[in-house]
């Protein structure tokens, strides 16, 4: 355990400072943000792992993921590729849920306002699958995996400039 | 809000945006003056309680919201007649006014009541219609837009649409959470309805054709679902929640089929129909580019959607009968989120206009494209049932308003907006009586 998460520690600074737009959001460090940023469905979810009565070493190992891995992966304007960047940090999310086929990750694919509501959706379910792809070349069963697009409906900056927008075009992962 | 606020609300969007204004003024110059008529307030029997609506206001208001009419004010009215044997057409032939609108109102029992109203052409000094109609306290509203949907018939030859209706939807971002509705509101944007609420994003509202059921995209449990909802009852059922993408949901002009866009696992968005009775799907596209957006045309032959197979989102068309693709748009490279007038004679769309997305309208025969908006973010279009005015979704400081034009791009304006921030609208096709 205690290899792993220092493992995970060197990545996360690699992760972090390849990612200048991910500074509020990305709650890596602090004890109470990570997975609980996106909505109270994920708060409940989250909160009843922990609460779970098959209580084991392995629902442990779920809440070191949920807490210590960046959950929000940014994209270019009109992109779906996902940047370099983010190759230690799909690598780090498969090796996890290899090693727990329990857990299951929803990919939540946004989008930035511009253009019509229904195509936007499709750019954010773009970018959910680029980063479904590249868990399953890492090994992830298809089952583990769940993608959903929001499109513009979620915005996590409401402004209408380009750094609101570089805030939008994301997939967030969600571990359940 | 009361009628001084909501004239003064109205005079500071004017001024706010003097080039809207502007805009407004000098093209319905060039269309050919604006007919000048007067509505008189409408007399009421003798003892009857004050009513909770002005009828005159409310005809008056949405006769001057369509652009091609100006009204004289109460004020400069040298007589207040409520029947026709009481106008003397010189007073009015003074003023310029051709043609003036009379109506009375009468009690038949508490809350119930009966509204007559004449229209007058003041040049030739006769009735043009007139009309007895019963109402109650809840149909007084309604009776004032049919009133001014028959005026407005009369005077220009074009079915009104101030008797129809709005969906939309609306979101709240309060400080933890953001909450979204699906409204239904009077096409003047009075008489809100919540018919939907929820914490998650609610997308893509459409109407039945017979107007009595509406379906939409909702993300409930965080997955995309479509419902279909009985407006009267509020009742729904969910009509689609295949894995991945459920979204874009448009009625078949008989009411019985929807075209939906499906994603599946792998998030290829297609193009499907689906028998509303059989639940029996079709797969329509097999593009692995995103198709989506999908309607009908009228008369219901065809499909067009929105597809990027060619790199950039492009309207395209698919005949029923033929499943081929065609593609409809060449102009500029972004268009997208098609919708089809009643006629099937135009398509509006959202087109981006150096680097800004407007709403643009397509004459299918004559081929060409004209820009009808004018903001940044400008979306959603959707055609009023007689094809002469479309409703969509612009911004304001930062929030979601909805604006109407005229599908010849001369006159524009904004609905009365109310808090939040509002998108998606639909226009209601014509309601039944």
């Amino acid at each position: 355990m205690e290899r792993f998460n220092l493992g995970l520690i060197g990545l996360l600074i690699l992760v972090l400072s390849g990612c200048a737009s991910s500074g509020s959001k990305s709650g890596a460090m602090s004890n109470d943000s990570g997975m609980s940023s996106s909505s109270d469905s994920e708060d409940a979810a989250t909160y009843g792992m922990g609460m779970d009565d098959n209580n084991n070493l392995e629902t442990i190992t779920d809440d070191s993921l949920s807490e210590n891995l960046e959950t929000i992966i940014y994209f270019d304007f009109d992109r779906s590729e996902l940047r370099a960047e983010y190759d230690a940090l799909i690598n780090a999310y498969a090796s996890n849920m290899n090693s727990n086929t329990l857990l299951t990750v929803r990919l939540e694919g946004h989008a930035d306002e511009r253009g019509s509501r229904e195509y936007n959706i499709g750019l954010g379910e773009r970018r959910a699958q680029a980063v479904r792809r590249m868990l399953l070349l890492n090994g992830v069963a298809p089952a583990q995996i769940t993608t959903v697009s929001f499109g513009e409906e979620r915005p996590n900056s409401y402004g209408s400039d380009e750094s609101s927008y570089t805030q939008n075009r994301r997939v967030e992962l969600v571990i359940n | 809000m009361n009628l001084e606020k909501k004239i003064i609300l109205l005079l500071c969007l004017f001024f706010h945006d003097a080039l809207y204004a502007e805009l407004t003024i000098r093209i319905t110059q060039g269309v050919g003056k604006q007919t000048p008529i007067a509505i008189v307030p409408f007399g009421a029997d003798k003892g009857m309680p004050v009513l909770s609506v002005d009828i005159a206001e409310i005809i008056t208001n949405d006769l001057i919201r369509s652009g091609r009419f100006s009204s004289t004010p109460q004020k400069n009215m040298l007589q207040k007649p409520t029947t026709g044997a009481e106008i003397d057409f010189d007073d009015w032939s003074i003023l310029g006014v051709e043609a003036v609108a009379v109506g009375r109102i009468s009690q038949m029992r508490t809350g119930s009541y009966n509204i007559q109203f004449q229209l007058f052409d003041i040049y030739k000094g006769e009735q043009i219609v007139g009309y007895r109609m019963p109402a109650n306290d809840k149909t007084l509203r309604r009776s004032a837009h049919r009133i001014a949907d028959m005026i407005y018939r009369e005077l220009t030859g074009i079915r009104g649409v101030f008797d129809t209706k709005v969906a939309y939807v609306k979101s709240n971002v309060s400080r933890n959470e953001t909450s979204y509705s699906l409204i239904i509101a009077d096409s003047d944007g009075e008489n809100e309805q919540v018919v939907v609420n929820s914490k998650d994003p609610i997308m893509s509202p459409a109407w039945s054709p017979d107007s009595r059921q509406i379906a939409y995209v909702s993300f409930e449990g965080n997955a995309s679902s479509i419902y279909l909802q009985t407006l009267r009852t509020g009742n729904r059922r969910k009509i689609s929640d295949h894995p991945g993408i459920n979204g874009s949901p448009a009625f078949s002009p008989d009411g019985r089929k929807l075209v939906l866009t499906l994603g599946g696992t792998d998030g290829n968005l297609d193009v499907y129909i689906l028998d509303i009775a059989t639940r029996a799907l079709k797969r329509m596209t097999y593009n692995r580019a995103i198709d989506t957006e999908a309607t009908w045309s009228p008369n219901g032959k065809e499909i067009y959607f929105t597809s990027d197979r060619g790199g950039a989102p492009q309207i395209y068309k698919i005949f029923l009968n033929s499943d081929k693709a065609e593609r409809v748009t060449f102009q500029g490279n972004y268009n997208s989120r098609p919708r089809l007038s009643p006629d099937g004679k135009k398509l509006a769309m959202v087109h981006l206009y150096r680097g800004d997305y407007r709403i643009a309208i397509y004459d299918i025969n004559k081929k060409d494209l004209l820009i009808l908006s004018s903001g940044m973010q400008d979306e959603s279009p959707s055609f009023a049932p007689n094809s002469d005015t479309l409703i969509y979704a612009t911004k304001m400081r930062g929030n979601g308003v909805l604006e109407t034009v005229t599908a010849d791009g001369l006159v524009r304006q904004r609905v009365a907006s109310k808090q939040g921030d509002i998108r998606e609208p639909v226009w209601s096709p014509f309601l039944k009586l």
